[in-house]
């Protein structure tokens, strides 16, 4: 029971108290920080941080329910207008008008800006979100029509025509090509991608800069001139013929600048001292790379590739001309047209028959689902900064450092009666320091 | 203590004077040199196929740029079988529906991304940067979608009430051949104002991601030195924040500019293409480069396709421009390049 603060003299079973009590009161050097006396102090009541008041919030509220009663009276009396878009305008021009002179009346010049811009800046996220949420919303309320029919994901539109109803045919082509599609580009994308973020992170030099200049270029291409290079380059001169495996190159030259600059930015966190550490130890450049620089930003660069992929299974212009369209299932990614959702999409769409936009919508509302999926995946993932553990990884490393200690201490215990312990020194039992793998 | 300098020993001084500095280059492993080299030539195989895509173009669009030649930039018709052909028209659409796409989307994310790292707190904000991350990889093909069925119909309103009452500002007005006022609904249709409308929701999750990045790096130290000088919070904002974000708004807006401009399937579905200039963004008909591209490359002679490498060289040339041009802004700024 030993407290090093002199703040507790009521405790009474305290044995040891390191400063003497008179330095409590008065201080008789200067230089040494003394903690005040708290006795007979009776604590505050909590203070409320709040800045919200209620005159506030009727603030907005009045203002709200002011700017709505005046639209609706220019609109339904006063002047010729019409139109719900026109009525939210005047209604929003209103609320902040009405906003501004009830601010006026309790407060000042700045504080009035202060409260409009807060308005404003909170309609702008409400505009923008509201929007967003409502394109993705409404595509998969129009898509719902074709969601639930079990053919729409097992049959192909092969025998179907634009005037058979919704329970013939289906998408399953079409999921296929983007699964081989992205599968190729993948296989492309990720080891190079990968690789040359780790040349431009631990090999570097004017080369690496280079490189890093032209890929940053490379995000600007726009994809359908990614289309067009594949379509002039490999199908006009090489292969003569749409395929899979044009479109899964022109995903490729989209997703490549893509991959390797966030697993660029990715490498770029891996600590410092984590790398020192391992040459200090002797280790070559590749195993440093392999042990250590990549097992830490793992997560990193799972959660690049994925959100890599999510844009390249989007892109629908480079798709549009190089893989052809077609309404039958074609698993050859070399031979012959092979369609995409995003293409698919497309084609559906164009038709004017409101059974094949019902199925446009599904796509689309499938195309998004799988968009959604990979990004939840890519969160749970990511999201963790480099050699951030999970409960699990961290467990693993405690056994594994627990698994040296016991082969060391096995190793002393065989050695030491050889004479060889010369200042070894051993402890009983070492304790193992697994937190420092943080 | 300063009496103590280390003198070196004499026979350390007699070693003769030609060794010189101690060589520390090691000498690599062999794994190392393969490791090396497979680096290298990864970076290398990733150069060479974006300077492939780069040399193909031009080599294949030098062509037409030949035959063309000044003139492409300057002809509005497109017709490359008889050789009158030229961007001219395309590259105003392309522009025009970028500008009315920065004109809605900068005030959304500037406004978006304030709220988010200055006003909101907490679980809210979370909340928010996932939903606005997540917009950024939805595909385009949605954001068409909706421009087509729902925006085109339900914005004929907003575009005719705009075409009355501020008809008398040139770009605003919607006029016939004959210069006389249309008013029927098929008039504002298929507008570079839809496009732009529906390429502006596509581009601004990418911007309010980089404008907020930056602002959430101003330093804590300079708000909390605003906000003891008494400043309101939007005192704060204007004298920290937006000067420390500068660098971030100003890239975050070309970055949504380079996308505008690339955009290919949202135009293609909705707009009618034209090839004349058309100044009126509210009337019917524009034209973009990228869905030239889309409409053209299937019926194309070898000389076509030469003609629409030029135009996506064209338009490769002008992103290239400003995506450099705001990465070298947003790296000079304070808040540096951090994306």
């Amino acid at each position: 029971m030993t407290t090093l603060l002199p703040g507790a003299p009521d405790r009474t079973e305290t044995t040891e108290v390191i400063a003497p009590a008179a330095t409590r009161i008065a201080p008789t050097r200067t230089g040494i920080t003394v903690i005040p006396l708290r006795d007979g102090v009776a604590p505050a009541e909590r203070r409320a941080l709040s800045t919200v008041t209620t005159s506030s919030v009727f603030d907005v509220v009045g203002a709200l329910a002011g700017g709505a009663a005046l639209a609706t009276l220019l609109f339904g009396w006063f002047a010729p207008l019409t139109g719900v878009v026109g009525w939210l305008l005047v209604a929003f021009v209103s609320f902040l008008l009405i906003y501004t002179v009830l601010a006026s009346f309790t407060s000042t010049r700045e504080e009035i800006l202060d409260r409009v811009v807060t308005v404003l800046l909170g309609s702008a996220g409400t505009i923008l979100i509201a929007a967003l949420v409502f394109v993705v919303a409404f595509t998969i309320i129009r898509g719902s029509e074709a969601l639930p029919h079990i053919n729409f994901f097992l049959q192909t539109m092969e025998t179907t025509g634009p005037l058979d109803p919704i329970d013939s045919g289906g998408i399953a082509h079409a999921v296929v090509g983007t699964l081989i599609q992205i599968s190729i580009a993948l296989a492309i994308t990720i080891p190079l991608g990968v690789t040359t973020a780790v040349f431009l992170n631990e090999v570097g030099g004017p080369f690496a800069r280079f490189v890093r200049t032209v890929s940053d270029a490379m995000t600007a291409l726009p994809s359908i001139v990614a289309g067009l290079f594949v379509y002039a380059a490999v199908i006009s001169l090489i292969t003569h013929q749409r395929s899979g495996f044009a479109a899964s190159l022109a995903i490729t030259v989209m997703m490549l600048p893509i991959v390797i600059r966030a697993s660029d930015v990715v490498l770029r966190l891996v600590p410092g001292n984590l790398r020192e550490a391992a040459y200090a130890l002797g280790t070559s450049r590749w195993r440093t790379v392999w042990h250590v620089v990549l097992p830490t930003s793992r997560s990193g660069l799972v959660t690049a590739v994925i959100l890599g992929t999510a844009r390249g299974i989007g892109e629908t212009s480079p798709v549009l001309l190089t893989s052809g369209v077609t309404a039958v299932m074609n698993i050859n990614p070399f031979q012959g047209p092979m369609i995409s959702l995003p293409l698919q999409v497309f084609t559906f769409i164009k038709s004017p028959e409101p059974g094949m936009i019902a199925r446009g919508f599904g796509t689309a509302a499938v195309l998004i689902l799988l968009v959604l999926l990979l990004f939840v995946i890519a969160r749970t993932i990511g999201g963790r900064g480099p050699g951030q553990l999970t409960e699990r990884q961290l467990m693993h490393a405690r056994a594994e450092s627990m698994a040296d200690v016991a082969r060391m201490s096995a190793r002393r215990a065989t050695l030491s009666p050889l004479g060889h312990d010369r200042g070894l020194a051993v402890p009983p039992e070492p304790a193992p320091e697994t937190e420092d793998i943080k | 203590m300063s009496a103590v300098t280390f003198t070196p020993r004499a026979d350390v001084r007699s070693t003769p004077p030609a060794s010189g500095p101690r060589r520390i280059a090691p000498r690599a492993h062999i794994a190392d040199r393969i490791f090396q080299s497979v680096a290298v030539s990864a970076g290398a195989v990733t150069v060479s196929i974006m300077l492939a895509v780069g040399l193909f173009l031009s080599l294949r669009a030098k062509d037409a740029l030949v035959v063309a030649g000044p003139s492409f930039l300057f002809e509005q018709a497109w017709s490359p079988e008889t050789g009158v052909f030229g961007i001219a028209a395309v590259l105003f659409g392309t522009v025009s529906i970028a500008l009315v796409a920065m004109s809605v989307s900068v005030p959304l994310a500037l406004g978006t991304s304030l709220l988010i790292s200055e006003v909101l707190r907490g679980r809210l904000q979370r909340t928010l940067i996932s939903i606005v991350d997540l917009m950024a990889a939805v595909p385009s093909v949605v954001f068409g979608l909706w421009g087509v069925f729902f925006l085109q119909a339900g914005i004929i309103p907003v575009s005719q009430w705009i075409s009355t009452y501020f008809g008398w500002i040139p770009i605003f007005a919607v006029t016939g051949a004959d210069g006389a006022r249309l008013t029927e609904a098929s008039a504002v249709t298929s507008s570079a104002f839809i496009a732009g409308l529906v390429v502006a929701l596509m581009v601004v999750p990418t911007q309010t991601s980089v404008m907020r990045e930056a602002f959430s790096q101003a330093p804590v130290g300079e708000r909390e030195g605003a906000l003891a000088l008494g400043s309101t919070r939007f005192g704060m904002i204007r004298a920290v924040v937006l000067p420390f974000g500068r660098g971030g708004i100003i890239g975050g807006t070309m970055l949504g500019l380079g996308r505008a401009l690339g955009e290919t399937i949202a135009v293609y579905m909705i707009i009618s293409p034209i090839f004349t200039i058309n100044w009126e963004v509210l009337k019917t008909g524009s034209n973009s480069v990228s869905a030239l591209i889309a409409l053209r490359y299937g019926e194309s002679s070898d000389f076509g396709l030469s003609a629409l490498m030029a135009a996506g060289l064209v338009l490769f040339l002008v992103t290239l421009v400003i995506n450099f041009t705001a990465s070298s802004i947003v790296a000079r700024s304070r808040s540096g390049a951090s994306s």
